[in-house]
């Protein structure tokens, strides 16, 4: 029995003395070694590929902002700044509830199912046009703010040009970018409101859309924060 | 180029990726194991450890080995967690309440990496880099250390020896884990994943006022978290958030490294066998499974199915704009049938039949190609199981390798296989049976039983992704789903030890004309049947009841 006992107790001894060991090797020698390299040779993407504007940092290049205007007297969310372009919908963020000395922005996704908000018509399940809750009702107000928010007295916006990226919400609720098409199709609204010719409002959403990887890696994609960045310069030229 | 083409193209691209790293890796592994000089570096290790990594050790002792290391590797990330408030680097983040340390420990000490937290709130660099990080590496380890041991009961003859479990663990880490990292972390850097210690910090916004990020050692984890099949994120949104995995090449790259261990080990096994050609039939029927649900999924997520995604016009819900559907139905297909459980898109957001592509990728018990190690002796189970069934039909006695399967076998096999359904059904009969456990539900009806049925297939299967809708962080499913997870993850261990050990003792049958031809396309098509059928079986009441009770009703 004594025996036993004191066979075990070294072999834990041993397992502990192995996890020390390792979590050395693994757990400080390894991430301060790379850190050593990331930060010498890219250092800016190491340190979260920050983007400045007139000598101030405005964000990163990878993280989405939102575009709002300032909260008003007794409204509890924000409306959109519709003078610039518009990112995703980020329902599926949060706010930090445990270690509340901090703002932190907590990634995530609303995790709604395709069917929540449905009901049955027939054999199939559509969404409820009264639904209030569940994907559909987000789906149905975030397309009915596009077409409301972007059809200008010349260019009405059909609900079949929107695309679907326009009226979900991303994985990590920070997606820093939004498809060409949408940005398209804001672009009408966003000329408008800034006193700017379309063509030239399209031709900078053409100049800051990135295509596949190699032609094939990925999705074309506009990231909002540089478009927005160039648009306020366009502003500020036409004075 | 049209978006499908685009997937498809990239899905050939990882393959052909594959392709080139499979006989250098596997042979390299091979090598490995096989050899008897140690570096340097490994003998001050096992100095440290206090161990001759020389000795021999038949199975009891190795499946020792492997739960002294895990029940201390379970306690001392408890204790970091629990201690978190005290220890210097912590940010300032507070101890993790009992339940849920617990439940984190048993998740990265097992290979699951089930997170009932939210990373960005909960822990700090000492518990990310110096604990989690550090479960990523040894318990994907520890996984390769019992497939090298069973591939040598297979390998041994007469002798019952089975290698030394100090000596695998350390060599995994030292010669394969670790070397990888190193590159793989500094590509995801030069492709935009953040590498720093500057903790929390403001960083001003467009529109003025300043967002926090916290800042920590993400790349670093990232990469050993694909590689070693972990898949617990540094953030909550996992490698969705851009931190993480930046653009589309960092994802293709974090699929490749999600793949590239478990299946070049299929190369290890054959050249540790001694017939490349049986690693060639292991490697066939993981690719066969691996690519028709990759296909299935890309046809059910393109195709939209589903009231919202309908009225969306897509199903971008829970994707990010950067990989699309074709790189998020890749990624989600290949996390879920391998031990991973990252996510680079909400697999609670798919389609329902998506939904449950992942729920059965998992049920297969994650063998296409699997965890690092779990995979391949996964897959070696069933490959006994499907030897057995051809044996009765033709009324020989069965044998693979070279080696009878008799009643000792054949028993250790099936208790193997019984293992995780037993945790995955118990468990979710007992919480839908139960008043409170249901509270947990985002959404209701056929869904809500998927968020709970998905909770504990991910983690007795060692996954860790989730139907993420669930509000698992509660005293029931942080006991119950660390229950299930150490158990799903070390009791199959037991079984694989046992078996390796009575299968090294056998003295080798000689080939006859009589034997099957494991080596053989015929037997590929027999070991696929094989896993479909039990694996539908024992879970196809529980799918209907979930995904495909939604998925045909959209």
């Amino acid at each position: 029995m004594n025996n036993s006992v004191g066979n075990t107790a070294r072999l834990l001894g041993a397992g502990l003395r192995a996890l020390l060991v390792l979590t050395v090797i693994c757990g400080v020698i390894y991430p301060l070694a790379v850190t050593g390299v990331a930060q010498a040779l890219f250092n800016d993407k190491a340190n979260g590929s920050e983007i400045k504007d007139g000598g101030k940092v405005v964000g990163s290049e990878l993280i989405g902002q939102r575009y709002d205007l300032p909260l008003k007297k007794g409204q509890e969310t924000p409306e959109p700044d519709l003078k610039w372009f518009q990112p995703r919908p980020s329902n599926g963020l949060g706010t930090n509830s445990v270690n509340t000395q901090y703002k932190l922005i907590l990634s995530g996704a609303t995790n709604l199912a395709g069917d929540s908000g449905s009901m049955k018509k027939g054999d199939t399940e559509v969404c409820d046009p009264k639904a209030e809750e569940g994907l559909c009702a987000q789906v149905r107000a975030a397309r009915d703010a596009v077409i409301k928010d972007n059809s200008t007295a010349d260019f009405k916006v059909r609900p079949s040009d929107i695309p679907a990226e326009a009226v979900t919400s991303s994985g990590s609720g920070l997606d820093p970018h939004i498809s060409p098409d949408y940005a398209d199709l804001q672009a009408h609204r966003v000329a408008e409101k800034n006193g700017l010719d379309v063509k030239r409002v399209e031709q900078l959403v053409d100049d800051h859309t990135d295509g596949r990887i190699l032609g094939f890696m990925g999705e074309p994609r506009v990231n909002v924060l540089k478009l927005n960045i160039a648009l306020k310069h366009l502003v500020a030229e036409k004075g | 180029m049209s978006p499908v083409l685009a997937g498809v193209l990239q899905l050939l691209a990882l393959i052909a990726a594959l392709a080139l790293a499979y006989r250098p890796l596997g042979d390299y592994m091979a090598k490995v194991y096989s050899s008897d000089k140690h570096l340097r570096v490994e003998k001050w290790i096992y100095k440290g450890i206090g161990a001759n990594p020389n000795t021999e050790m038949r199975w009891p002792a190795y499946l020792r080995g492997v739960l002294a290391f895990s029940a201390v590797s379970v306690l001392f990330l408890y204790l970091l967690q629990r201690l978190q408030g005290s220890l210097p680097g912590s940010l300032g983040f507070k101890a993790i309440d009992p339940d849920q340390a617990f439940n984190t420990a048993a998740s990265f000490a097992a290979n699951t990496n089930w997170q009932s937290y939210y990373g960005e709130q909960a822990m700090g660099h000492v518990v990310q880099t110096g604990g989690l990080a550090v479960q990523n590496f040894v318990s994907a380890a520890v996984g390769i250390a019992v497939a090298v041991a069973l591939v040598r009961g297979f390998a041994r003859s007469r002798t019952g020896e089975l290698g030394n479990f100090w000596a695998d663990l350390v060599r995994g880490v030292v010669r394969i884990l670790i070397p990888i990292s190193v590159i793989g972390a500094i590509v995801l850097v030069a492709c935009g994943a953040i590498q720093n210690f500057s903790g929390i910090h403001e960083v001003g916004q467009f529109m003025g006022g300043e967002q926090q990020w916290n800042g920590g050692a993400v790349a670093s984890q990232e990469v050993i978290k694909e590689l070693g099949t972990n898949g617990g994120g540094y953030f909550n949104a996992n490698s969705a958030h851009p931190f993480e995995n930046p653009n589309p090449i960092s994802n293709l790259f974090e699929i490749f490294l999600i793949l590239v261990i478990p299946f070049a080990l299929t190369r290890t096994f054959g050249k540790m066998v001694g017939s490349i050609k049986q690693g060639y039939a292991i490697l066939a029927t993981m690719a066969t499974i691996w690519l028709g649900f990759i296909a299935l999924m890309m046809w059910t997520e393109f195709h939209h199915g589903g009231p919202a995604f309908d009225l969306a016009g897509g199903a971008m819900e829970g994707k990010e704009t950067r990989f699309g559907i074709g790189g998020s139905a890749i990624f989600s297909v290949s996390t879920t049938l391998t031990s991973t459980g990252a996510v680079n898109s909400f697999h609670s957001s798919n389609t329902g039949f998506g939904g449950g592509i992942d729920l059965l990728g998992m049920q297969l018990g994650e063998i296409a190609p699997g965890g690092t190690g779990s995979g391949l002796y996964g897959m070696l189970i069933m490959a006994i199981i499907a030897v057995f069934i051809a044996g009765l039909m033709v009324g020989r006695t069965p044998e693979y390798l070279g080696k009878k399967i008799g009643t000792r076998e054949i028993k250790l096999a099936a208790c193997y296989i019984l293992v995780t359904p037993a945790l995955v059904l118990g468990f979710t009969g007992a919480s839908m049976a139960m008043d409170t456990p249901k509270n947990s539900m985002t959404n209701s009806g056929a869904h809500g039983f998927s968020e709970i049925l998905y909770a504990f297939t991910s983690g007795a299967n060692n996954n860790g992704s989730a139907f993420a809708g669930l509000n698992a962080d509660t005293q029931w499913f942080n006991t119950t789903i660390g229950l299930a997870m150490l158990l799903g993850r070390f009791l199959p261990m037991v079984f694989v030890l046992a078996l390796a050990g009575s299968l090294a003792e056998q003295k080798p049958i000689p080939k006859t004309a009589g034997t099957l031809r494991t080596e053989k396309p015929l037997f590929t098509g027999l070991l696929v049947g094989t896993i479909m059928i039990i694996t539908g079986l024992t879970y196809f009441p529980a799918l209907a009841l979930g995904p495909l009770a939604e998925g045909l009703a959209s």
